[in-house]
């Protein structure tokens, strides 16, 4: 096989793994993404039910409601919209009210969203990005958020 | 006054990195040694500047002065001082201090260790380290001073991140640091290279070893942290598929293209163009983990970071190596002569193909890691790509690889016997298929899926030991005969059966914890029991319990199998009063390799307590897996072929010479 053959056989293989690749990518791209939702984009119909998104919001105070075997239902809120979230499960350990979480799962046809996983500002200073921005978006957004809202 | 002290030993860093940045690269180009050995001195100079810089910081948090804003922000005086000492690198200021200061290490090395290379070789390689350190020098001192003082030093600090406050974060950013930082070498090395215009086999042999070096402190900084993640956050999780994970794996994927490339190069002489590539490509892929991590451009598990100013002058110190390199590669590389040639099926073959697969893999996790990034930039919508996504295309690229790694080592150099090497590999072929049968039989309606990897990973382990039962002729030649050539074998060749053996060890791992664990979340009152596998958990009550810095919720579980009682599970929930933050540490009970997992949720009124239970079968091989490949590591690094000046042995090997 001469230098040159050898080369292009190189480089053919080489594309097809990249060919591969590439369709692996675009395909996933498809099927696994999840895209970031606020309360009001919910509201809104912005979003068709069944669809898997992330939720994101600060925990309305007062609307945590535990019940049986660890289901527990709250509200999230952008300041415009408010979504009602049921979960079952063990709640982060920073999910507190009026804290900022987001909530991945699915919208019903009720409007009622079923979460199946919930994740939590991570400490004190951080608000999640996407939470931060949906608020500042919808105007609500006050600076001392996420600094240190415990008293 | 002490801190001040460490501000001005890293502003003499930064005067002798800007010194050995010019002045050897000129001796270089005019061929004056005395020039050239300038970087020689500066090297190691640089590292006890940055050193004495490192100590005064690590000074300030152990005394507690908290009139130095980086103390008071993450640390606390009732903090232990273990905590103390990591809270040093659990912050930004001090994470970039130690990155410097591995930076600077590497340097010293090779200025101290590289006797034996060319003197104009020594000195650009050393120039170009010091560029790098020059520019993070500055950064540290223009954006991120961890020496700055507060006019009114307060009384008392504000803690670490208590998820920081573990012994398994304690050591995780130096060993990551140590892999990350340790491919500026290579990179060092590649950019010398393509300044000198000539490249030969000697050059890999002289980039392989700290390569590797590199490579095994990413290993075990990779398995470190994933296994904090797993009992530190409480999810059980050991792999999130997070950008701040993403940033360390994709250099770690392009690390081992390279140590396989260079392979190639140092014994055959081709692939040159390539492995400077993957070089540069290497540490640029480290740079931008630094960048994602440290910019806080990302949302993320791990993003204790935010600060955008610093994620613009990181951004252009990316832009100026990266784009730098690759423009250099760019116009220098075609000027490096192509070398030996090869059949497609050949060990050469073989590596073309680890790296094909690697790179490729690296860039799935590349677009995944940076697609979202990209997309919000561009039209502000918003998604996630989590481990669906990964699964998906990093899984299916890995197949292939792991599948002709048996294959890969047992090929003989430019032209191979496929059909031969298969045949030598039925055994673990055989071994592979009775695993996943058995498998199968096992368990007959768990995930299709597992059994398959199984197979795989028998196979990858077998075809590892084979390789060596082949080389040595056990049980073709006397045992005695035997034991001297296993003596005799390269100590390079034990480092790829070991370091493979552990690949399948880690996928074994990984196939039984995601497809066999069980996972039971329930509320329990004291005095109820769960099961999970037939081990009973027996909820006994929570008690309180004080810690140092904390106050902790202890709950009491006994565990038992089949009536006899194995011991009391205590996981808790701790509160850190600096902070008002709350931690789960999980309890785990390690039955061979195998684990028991519990975490405590939240704690009712009346009495019960949510639990997270998980039964783990052979999670420990994940981390364990690991540490095999990282000895695979330590053995080829032993190897006198690759010790830094070590001379050429005089007659090579004993009798008999295996099929290099």
């Amino acid at each position: 096989m001469t230098r040159k053959k050898r080369r292009l056989l190189l480089v053919g293989i080489g594309l097809g793994v990249l060919a591969l690749a590439v369709g692996l990518v675009l395909t996933a791209l498809n099927d696994s993404i999840v895209f970031f939702n606020s309360p009001t984009d919910v509201v809104a119909q912005k979003v068709k039910p069944g669809a898997r998104i992330r939720l994101g919001g600060l925990v309305r105070p007062g609307s945590i409601e535990r019940g049986e075997n660890l289901a527990v239902r709250f509200d999230v809120t952008d300041g415009n919209e408010t979504v009602k979230v049921a979960y079952t499960g063990i709640l982060p350990d920073l999910f507190r009210e009026g804290q900022g979480v987001v909530c991945e799962g699915v919208i019903g046809a009720a409007g009622e969203f079923t979460a199946d996983s919930v994740l939590a500002k991570h400490d004190e200073n951080y608000m999640p990005k996407e939470v931060a921005d949906a608020l500042k978006r919808q105007g609500h957004w006050k600076d001392d958020y996420g600094k240190d809202s415990s008293p | 006054m002490i801190a001040e002290l460490g501000h001005y030993a890293l502003v003499l860093a930064l005067a002798l990195a800007l010194v050995q940045a010019t002045v050897p690269i000129w001796g270089a180009r005019t061929r004056d040694l005395v020039l050239m050995r300038v970087a020689d001195i500066t090297a190691p100079a640089q590292f006890v500047f940055v050193a004495a810089a490192f100590a005064a910081l690590t000074w300030a948090f152990v005394v507690s002065d908290f009139s130095v804003a980086a103390v008071v922000e993450n640390s606390h005086s009732a903090k232990p001082l273990i905590f103390k000492i990591s809270g040093v690198w659990g912050n930004h200021e001090g994470s970039m201090l130690l990155w410097v200061l591995i930076l600077a290490l590497f340097g010293a090395l090779v200025a101290l260790f590289g006797r034996a290379l060319p003197p104009a070789l020594k000195a650009d390689t050393l120039a170009v380290q010091s560029w790098i350190a020059a520019a993070f020098y500055a950064f540290i001192l223009v954006t991120s001073n961890p020496f700055a003082r507060l006019p009114v030093p307060p009384a008392e600090g504000r803690d670490l991140n208590p998820l920081l406050q573990d012994l398994g974060l304690a050591i995780h950013p130096p060993l990551l640091y140590l892999g990350y930082v340790g491919f500026s070498i290579a990179f060092s090395f590649a950019m010398a290279a393509l300044i000198e215009g000539r490249i030969d086999a000697a050059w890999a042999r002289w980039v392989r070893p700290w390569t590797l070096l590199a490579w095994m402190f990413l290993t075990l900084g990779i398995a470190m942290g994933s296994y904090w993640a797993y009992y530190e956050l409480g999810w059980g999780g050991w792999w999130f598929w997070d950008p701040v994970e993403n940033a360390s794996l994709m250099p770690w994927l392009a690390g081992t293209a390279l140590l396989h490339s260079a392979v190639v190069m140092e014994k055959r002489n081709a692939l040159k163009v390539w492995t400077v590539l993957l070089a540069i490509l290497t540490f640029s892929l480290s740079l931008i983990g630094t960048f994602l991590v440290r910019s806080g451009v990302l949302t993320s598990v791990h993003a204790f970071a935010t600060d955008p100013t610093r994620g613009v002058f990181i951004l252009a110190i990316l832009v100026f190596f990266i784009g730098g390199a690759l423009a250099l590669y760019a116009w220098r590389a075609p000027m490096l002569k192509q070398g030996g040639l090869f059949a497609p099926v050949s060990r050469e073959g073989a590596l073309v193909f680890n790296n094909l697969f690697l790179t490729t893999a690296c860039a799935t996790v590349f677009v995944g890691t940076l697609y979202p990034l990209a997309l919000e930039a561009l039209t502000g919508d918003k998604i996630s790509v989590g481990a669906p996504f990964f699964n998906l295309t990093f899984g299916p690229l890995m197949l292939p690889l792991l599948l002709a790694m048996p294959f890969g080592p047992m090929l003989a150099w430019k032209r191979g016997d496929l059909l031969g090497v298969a045949q030598r590999l039925m055994v673990a072929a055989a071994i592979g298929l009775v695993g996943l049968a058995a498998a199968f039989a096992i368990d007959d309606h768990g995930p299709v899926l597992a059994p398959f990897g199984v197979g795989i990973a028998l196979f990858v382990m077998i075809g590892a030991v084979l390789d060596l039962v082949e080389r040595i002729g056990l049980g073709r030649v006397p045992f005695a005969t035997a034991l001297a050539r296993a003596r005799g074998l390269p100590r390079s060749m034990w480092g790829t059966a070991i370091a493979h053996f552990g690949v399948g060890v880690v996928l074994l791992g990984v196939v039984a914890e995601t497809q066999w664990s069980k996972e039971q979340i329930v509320s329990l009152k004291p005095g109820e029991t769960v099961s999970i596998r037939r081990y009973d958990f027996t909820f006994r009550g929570v008690a309180p319990r004080q810690g140092p810095n904390y106050t902790a919720l202890v709950g009491q579980f006994d565990v038992s199998r089949k009536q006899e009682p194995l011991g009391r599970l205590e996981p808790a929930k701790r509160n850190f009063l600096a902070r008002d933050m709350t931690t789960t540490e999980a309890a785990l009970m390690t039955r061979g390799f195998s684990q028991l997992y519990l975490s405590l949720g939240d704690t009712h009124p009346d009495g019960s307590v949510a639990v997270r239970l998980y039964h783990k079968p052979l999670v420990l091989l994940i981390w364990l897996g690991a540490v095999v490949m990282v000895i695979g590591g330590a053995f080829s690094l032993s190897d006198r072929r690759l010790r830094v000046g070590a001379p050429k042995p005089a007659r090579r090997g004993v009798a008999v010479q295996p099929a290099e």
